[in-house]
């Protein structure tokens, strides 16, 4: 569509960006600031990028930034697959569409605290059923004591929390594909893979990238789920970046080099979301 | 075909159901009975749990403190999103990508990143542990988002409606809000729903901002962890209650979130 040309919109826009501004850059730069002094009480130093060169030698923190990529990619390769199977699950119109949506939002609106609450119960062998019923198939399930049960837990919890994010927004890309699409493939025979591969894929593209981009960046800064679910262990299993970094900002108060990881932390966020972007959105200039 | 289809979306839909469903039968059960053994359904249902919450008042303020904040960080996000939303769709401005783009970065800042920071700005200037505060602090990540979404919903509408109306003798507001905001009714009610969603749910800007007056219902629930262990019967019902609040503003935008998605462009 095209647009007009005209400063006057930035009146339109001006309330956005005070608001956003004073939230967003007053902090950053308090960051910043951090990440480059050494502040003891009243008297500060500048250190330059000492508490970055300190951050990448961590190893600890190295640790957990392996464990947050492992964790997000694991998130979207099952997340991704499994809500478009479930978009084309779901009916297309009437009374029972309008069911499947409600409840398919449910998960959506519980608060992450919530979300952990339930998976902690859930899972346990005592009181839940779903680490009961493991235990009673005779597999050795506890996700306090078992690292690999904890991924297993929290990966499981992120599925059943979020899939229908991915599934809603593509059922909504394939409401937006006309009927004639698919009378032109059934008149040229086209198999199911045939529809999904040219037809519906395509059409999905846009709503996916949305998806993609708020599953990736949601997941990369997780924080309260396994921190209620497991408390970051067994051990430091659980882990991921977010939990460290509040460990060190807001348990030891190393504020310097914490700012230093915020900063860092940020930037591979911005990083990789670009990279999604750039990547699902270069075909389009073709 | 069809078949296969029915049977796969109620297998997820047990999946999705299921823990909910554990949480809601636990809320009714009695702590020695959710001990003593695992049953599908309460031996004697009791309302205890709930009881313990609806007559405590550090409990339920928790809820209303939570119900308050989110409800102001709608009102503010759609207030200023929408007319952004607007300028974003329609007009070329200096700088318009810069500031999508800014804009989106935002939302893409780890909350745990600005928790010391956010603590001292917000208390410099006395925003802290108010709902106010809270809820400005929840525009951070939800106006990127409504603009956003906003945007892809008014790129829907034809401009030859906002040129008619402008021809007809409609000012801006009157247009704005007479024909434009009805003509994307679905497509508010969507974002309404994301704004709600994850300003309800969000849990570590709202509990380091607060501490007695607006602290949110999410960080009131620690309380069932004492030295005798947990409460699990009450826990249960706190959690019941913290995902009714979704179910009635879900019902209550069903039918504009159903048309909002069938239309296609979230």
């Amino acid at each position: 569509m095209k647009k007009t040309k005209s400063n006057k919109a930035w009146f339109l826009v001006l309330p956005v960006f005070i608001l956003v501004a004073f939230s967003a850059i007053v902090p950053l730069m308090t960051v910043v600031n951090y990440s480059i002094q050494d502040i003891f009480g009243a008297t500060r130093y500048f250190v330059g990028v000492e508490w970055y060169r300190e951050i990448l030698n961590n190893s600890r923190l190295q640790d957990s930034l392996v464990r947050q990529f492992v964790f997000s990619g694991s998130v979207l390769l099952i997340e991704v697959p499994l809500g478009i199977a479930v978009a084309l699950m779901m009916p297309k119109a009437g009374k029972w569409s309008v069911v499947t949506l409600l409840v398919l939002a449910l998960p959506l609106l519980v608060p992450l605290n919530v979300v952990g609450t339930i998976w902690q119960i859930f899972g346990r062998a005592d009181i839940g059923l779903f680490g009961w019923g493991l235990n009673a198939l005779g597999m050795d399930y506890n996700y306090a004591a078992n690292p690999m049960d904890a991924w297993f837990t929290v990966l499981l919890m992120d599925v059943w929390h979020w899939t229908s994010l991915i599934a809603l927004l593509c059922y909504s890309g394939l409401r937006a594909i006309p009927d004639a699409y698919y009378q032109a493939a059934s008149i040229d025979r086209a198999s199911n893979w045939a529809v999904f591969r040219y037809i519906q894929l395509p059409k999905l593209k846009s709503v996916l990238l949305i998806g993609v981009l708020l599953r990736f960046m949601d997941s990369f800064m997780i924080y309260t789920e396994p921190f209620v679910l497991t408390g970051g262990g067994p051990g430091n299993s659980t882990t991921f970046l977010s939990q460290a970094l509040t460990k060190m900002a807001v348990g030891q108060f190393d504020i310097g080099p914490a700012g230093a990881f915020s900063i860092i932390y940020f930037l591979i966020i911005l990083l990789v979301s670009w990279l999604f972007y750039t990547a699902m959105t270069h075909g389009d200039s073709k | 075909m069809n078949k296969k289809k029915t049977l796969g979306l109620s297998v997820y839909i047990i999946f999705l159901l299921l823990p909910i469903y554990w949480l809601l039968m636990m809320s009714f059960k009695s702590n020695s009975e959710i001990l003593g053994g695992l049953s599908f359904w309460p031996d004697t249902f009791t309302f205890d749990n709930y009881m313990t919450i609806f007559t405590d008042p550090t409990w339920y303020t928790g809820y209303l403190n939570s119900i308050y904040y989110v409800a102001l960080n709608m009102i503010i996000t759609l207030t200023v999103a929408l007319p952004a939303a607007y300028a974003f769709s329609r007009y070329n401005f200096m700088g318009d990508k810069h500031l999508f783009f800014w804009l989106l970065t935002n939302r893409m800042s780890p909350p745990a990143v600005f928790l010391l920071p956010f603590f001292q700005l917000y208390s410099s200037v006395g925003l802290f542990d108010t709902h106010i505060g809270v809820a400005l602090a929840h525009c951070l990540f939800n106006v990127p988002l409504a603009v956003w979404i906003l945007e892809g919903f008014m790129s829907g509408v034809p401009r030859e409606i906002d040129e008619t109306a402008y021809i007809d003798g409609y000012t801006f507001p009157k247009f704005f809000a007479k024909i434009f905001l009805p003509l994307i009714r679905s497509g508010i009610g969507v974002t309404a729903f994301f704004i709600f969603m994850f300003s309800w749910v969000e849990l570590l800007l709202a509990r380091t901002l607060t501490s007695v007056d607006a602290k949110p219902i999410a960080a009131v629930m620690t309380r069932t962890v004492s030295a005798s262990g947990i409460d699990w019967g009450v826990l249960a019902a706190a959690g019941v209650l913290t995902i009714l609040p979704g179910v009635v503003v879900i019902w209550f935008v069903r039918n504009h979130v159903a048309k909002g998605f069938a239309l296609g462009r979230v």
